[in-house]
């Protein structure tokens, strides 16, 4: 059994509790201890990816000095992992802090997005998850780019039965979602959510999964302004699905989809 | 302004050449995006390399050594950059040449021109070439009565055509084959009004147009992809042919050069001649390589010049993160792969060097000031620093540029403010039920901006009855 | 201060003044001499970008390079082995010609300095049985005669092969473009057609695996 500090994330905390109470139940379930340690808040990854890490520094050294405690740190999500492991040191020795950015690169070290944990420290592919939906998965810039997760959520999914999964056409393509490049670049972003739409559609999937709750918000968005009828749900709660608890809460397309969501408990 | 001190790094010099956009990138951007059949022919363009590069590259088996040696070796030259000049400058003058140092853009447009006016003529060929863009030369020699002829076919297109180059290897790479059937049709004299839209035969039209002009041009300018400091010998990698017309039958040829082209030695060649085709055009090596040293008796010009340009490379070297934009071969296989590019298309960076590399290149040649928008034009997605050559890692970049860039008052505070919240959670959490409940009462619809660039075309998650922590609190 | 000075200037204030770190360069990828080249590769490269190769015994060059050129013009150049040019052409010696009598013939027969089997390249450096680069340029057709121990494997053996102080045109298949529409279309402006005439060795017929020794 092993004692994991669970990196929650700020989105996922605020908007997408189900992701992370699908993680924590997932890893209970393959029996470790999961701990949430309070004083988390964000990673500063938007900060940063703005042209701001100065305001990024304090929550660099927030996140080094909550989670330096614990041997294994878990996200549900690739690009504050990849924030971790790939702008924390720099953020800090870009500021003049060594010490900081070695203690950054100690938690980055022990930090592990959700199906590198299940895969290469866990060692596991099937985690005795049921989710009978025809589904296909978004491979996000962050996991496929930047962590290299490769083929290991579509190793877990495969395992999941009653799970019936659909290649993505151009499934490498960014969505548009790139933080506040979608808001800042809002018609470029959009014309590259409409490409990823069209794709998604063409799969006749009825569920679209990726590692990143931020990107299922852009893409499950546009679905659901579309009435796409297709909606987005976090990997982990497809993995923490089961007969006896099946997965109830979309994620970004709850808009439309589902009236009430929330704890799922 | 650093200009004004001299001897310290400076930045290109603003009205002359063409490294500023007249607009912000998501303005032009959005105007781009419109045109439906820029879109088109974008994505057909660019899903056609991508996989023509990745054929040629998979049958490269040391192709990930390859990378890391074109890294290593552009690192080790930027790092010896003054010597390895004096030592390019020390060899191609005992092979005949003659070598010329221009500043800035201003300097080596009056350099050209002069030497163009001393050799007489009144017309140069010209070979593609990005830094005579950057620089605005056309416009220099036009002003003095000198008729430049581009020769590379995209790049005839787009002069006939009135246009702008929007492409680093292909300029006219938003124009397709009607398009383009249309503007030689209208603009090349003598033209057969039968031509067809055929690739072969719009080919075959350029040839017969700038046939003559090859054989009684007296002065050519060509740029360089590589020049290599311990034999002072010049590279030129094209595919037409054009390229060898301008370096072979000409009197004189004026070769005009970023001064981070310079390669320290000539087996460093070994490896961009095998990064630079697969790359770039998708070929296991392009049709024509041309390398020449000075001056060869009896054989091609006998008046070599080489014109070395600043032009706000010095201030890119000063900084140690950005100075990677210098290592760039010019393959363009970043805008190939990039889906914002291969959305908006080149004219929306404003810049001669448009996409990735040219969101990170512009901004330093410039200063950031002046291109403050193009680090933002990127999802940060990193499929350009996977398909670099040179293994430059453009996201990071980018985002160095964003801490540099000018910010927006308002969001500046809003980012302050955000990040103290965020430092102390008990006001994280208050501003996360705050959040829920003032979403609760807007329903996600109507934003203010620039959330508004959010709601425009996707709607809001429907926020959660309880946040992660009331979860975990509560549990 | 002149701009020499002023460029060298920034340049060195924009490093700090330091004395430059060292930068390793590992050259762990495939170089001189680390794999044997392959005729069949050879010809399958040339072949897919469009040039005609054509397979003899030096004894049968000249009447392969007649089923080309035969009852045309051709310019030779000076050390051009006379044995290859057939009677059926008519040769024009290329003694200084002026371009327009260079670009009124129809062909020119070369030898070449090295060749590169992976990438289908010819590489042309102005010796002798080559002649001025003018002369493979303006003619439509080019035909190349090659020897087969002139083929190595990779682009490092021919770089090692030839030197700076003659000109180099590496020429991979008939002049072509990728500007419209990024197709490659064959036939721009320099020669639209390429032959390459490979001769098999003396005493063998394809580059063993010890290859030939560098610089060669």
């Amino acid at each position: 059994m092993m004692r994991v500090a669970l990196f929650v994330t700020c989105l996922a905390d605020t908007l997408f509790p189900q992701a992370a109470v699908a993680t924590v139940r997932l890893l209970e379930r393959l029996g470790h201890e999961v701990v949430f340690p309070e004083g988390q808040t964000c990673c500063g990854q938007m900060h940063v990816n703005t042209g701001y890490p100065d305001d990024a520094l304090r929550l660099v050294r927030r996140h080094v000095r909550v989670f330096a405690p614990y041997d294994v740190v878990v996200a549900p999500s690739a690009s504050c992992v990849g924030s971790v492991r790939h702008q924390h040191a720099t953020v800090a020795r870009g500021a003049g802090d060594e010490r900081l950015a070695s203690r950054a690169e100690a938690v980055a070290a022990r930090t592990y997005e959700l199906s590198e944990f299940l895969v290469d420290v866990l060692g596991v592919t099937e985690v005795g998850a049921y989710y009978p939906h025809r589904v296909t998965y978004h491979p996000t810039c962050h996991s496929l780019r930047m962590l290299r997760v490769g083929d290991r959520p579509s190793r877990l999914l495969r395992a999941v039965r009653g799970l019936d999964l659909v290649e993505l056409p151009q499934a490498e393509q960014c969505c548009g979602f790139g933080g506040t490049f979608a808001l800042k670049n809002a018609d470029t972003s959009t014309a590259m959510l409409a490409d990823k739409m069209r794709h998604v559609l063409a799969t006749g999937a009825d569920v679209c999964t990726a590692g990143d709750a931020s990107c299922l918000m852009h893409i499950g968005g546009g679905l659901s302004r579309l009435r796409a009828g297709v909606r987005t749900v976090h990997l982990a709660e497809i993995l923490a699905s089961t007969e006896a608890d099946p997965a109830g809460t979309p994620v970004g397309g709850a808009v439309a989809a589902a009236p009430t969501t929330g704890g799922t408990r | 302004m650093t200009r004004s001190f001299l001897g310290m790094p400076a930045t290109a010099p603003p009205d002359v050449g063409h490294l500023r956009g007249a607009e912000p990138f998501p303005a032009a951007a959005r105007r781009a995006l419109s045109d439906a059949q820029l879109r088109r022919n974008l994505g057909h363009a660019t899903a056609t390399i991508r996989s023509r590069s990745a054929a040629v590259i998979g049958e490269v088996p040391d192709w990930p050594q390859l990378r890391a040696a074109g890294r290593a070796i552009k690192t080790d030259t930027m790092a010896r950059l003054p010597e390895l000049l004096e030592q390019l400058e020390a060899a191609v003058t005992a092979a005949g040449g003659t070598v010329h140092w221009a500043a800035d853009a201003v300097e080596a447009n009056r350099i050209v021109t002069d030497l163009v006016r001393a050799a007489g003529a009144d017309r140069v060929i010209k070979v593609k070439s990005m830094v005579t863009q950057e620089i605005g030369l056309n416009e220099a020699l036009e002003a003095a009565g000198v008729e430049p002829v581009e020769t590379d076919l995209a790049e005839l297109i787009v002069q006939l055509g009135d246009d702008r180059p929007s492409h680093i290897l292909v300029p006219a790479i938003h124009r397709n084959r009607a398009e383009i059937r249309e503007i030689f049709l209208r603009a090349m004299p003598g033209v057969d009004p039968a031509l067809t839209d055929e690739p072969a035969a719009l080919a075959a039209a350029a040839r017969r147009h700038l046939r003559q002009t090859f054989l009684s041009t007296r002065v050519a300018v060509s740029g360089a992809n590589f020049a290599v400091a311990e034999t002072g010998t010049l590279a030129v990698v094209e595919s037409e042919g054009n390229g060898r017309m301008c370096l072979t039958l000409p009197e004189t040829l004026i070769t005009v050069m970023g001064i981070e082209k310079v390669v320290p030695t000539w087996r460093d060649l070994e490896v961009f001649l095998q990064l630079l085709p697969r790359a770039s055009t998708g070929e296991r090596m392009n049709p024509y390589t041309s390398m020449w040293t000075g001056v060869t008796p009896g054989d091609g010009p006998q008046a070599f010049h080489l014109v070395l340009l600043d032009n706000g490379r010095s201030a890119v070297l000063a900084d140690p993160v950005g100075r990677q934009a210098l290592h760039c071969i010019r393959c363009s296989a970043c805008l190939n792969v990039c889906p914002v590019y291969e959305r908006t298309g080149g004219h929306a960076y404003g810049s001669v060097y448009p996409g990735p590399i040219g969101a990170v290149l512009s901004p330093q040649l410039t200063g950031i000031e002046d291109n403050a928008s193009l680090p933002y034009a990127s999802s940060l997605c990193g499929a350009c620093y996977d398909a670099c050559p040179v293994m430059i890692d453009i996201p990071s970049i980018l985002v160095h540029l964003r801490g540099r860039a000018p910010h927006p008052r308002a969001e500046a505070t809003a980012m302050a403010a955000a990040a103290y919240t965020m430092d102390h959670p008990a006001l994280y959490a208050a501003a996360q039920r705050a959040a829920r409940l003032g979403r609760l009462a807007g329903r996600g619809h109507g934003l203010p901006p620039p959330l508004s660039g959010w709601t425009a075309s996707r709607d809001l998650p429907q926020p959660p009855s309880r946040t992660f922590r009331q979860w975990w609190a509560e549990r | 201060m002149t701009a020499r000075e002023l460029i060298l200037g920034r340049l060195r204030a924009a490093l700090g003044g330091a004395e430059p770190a060292p930068v390793e360069v590992t050259r762990d990828y495939r170089g001189v001499g680390s794999v044997a080249a392959d005729l069949d590769v050879f010809v399958d490269r040339l072949t897919d970008y469009r040039a005609t190769v054509h397979r003899c015994g030096d004894a049968d060059v000249a009447r392969t390079v007649g089923a080309v050129l035969g009852g045309r013009r051709v310019v030779v150049p000076p050390g051009l082995p006379r044995h290859w040019l057939p009677d059926s052409v008519t040769a024009v010696p290329d003694d200084d010609l002026g371009v327009a009598l260079v670009a009124a013939v129809d062909g020119v027969v070369t030898g070449a300095a090295v060749a590169v089997a992976e990438t289908g390249t010819i590489v042309l450096d102005a010796a002798p049985d080559q002649g001025r680069r003018l002369i493979t340029l303006l003619p439509d057709v080019h035909v190349c005669v090659l020897r087969v121990d002139q083929v190595v494997a990779t682009v490092p053996d021919a770089l090692a092969r030839v030197g700076p102080h003659r000109p180099l045109t590496w020429i991979s298949g008939p002049s072509a473009t990728s500007d419209i529409e990024l197709s490659r279309v064959e036939g721009v402006h320099g020669p639209r057609n390429l032959h390459v005439v490979l001769v098999a060795g003396d005493s063998r017929t394809s580059t063993g695996p010890d290859g030939p020794a560098a610089r060669g």
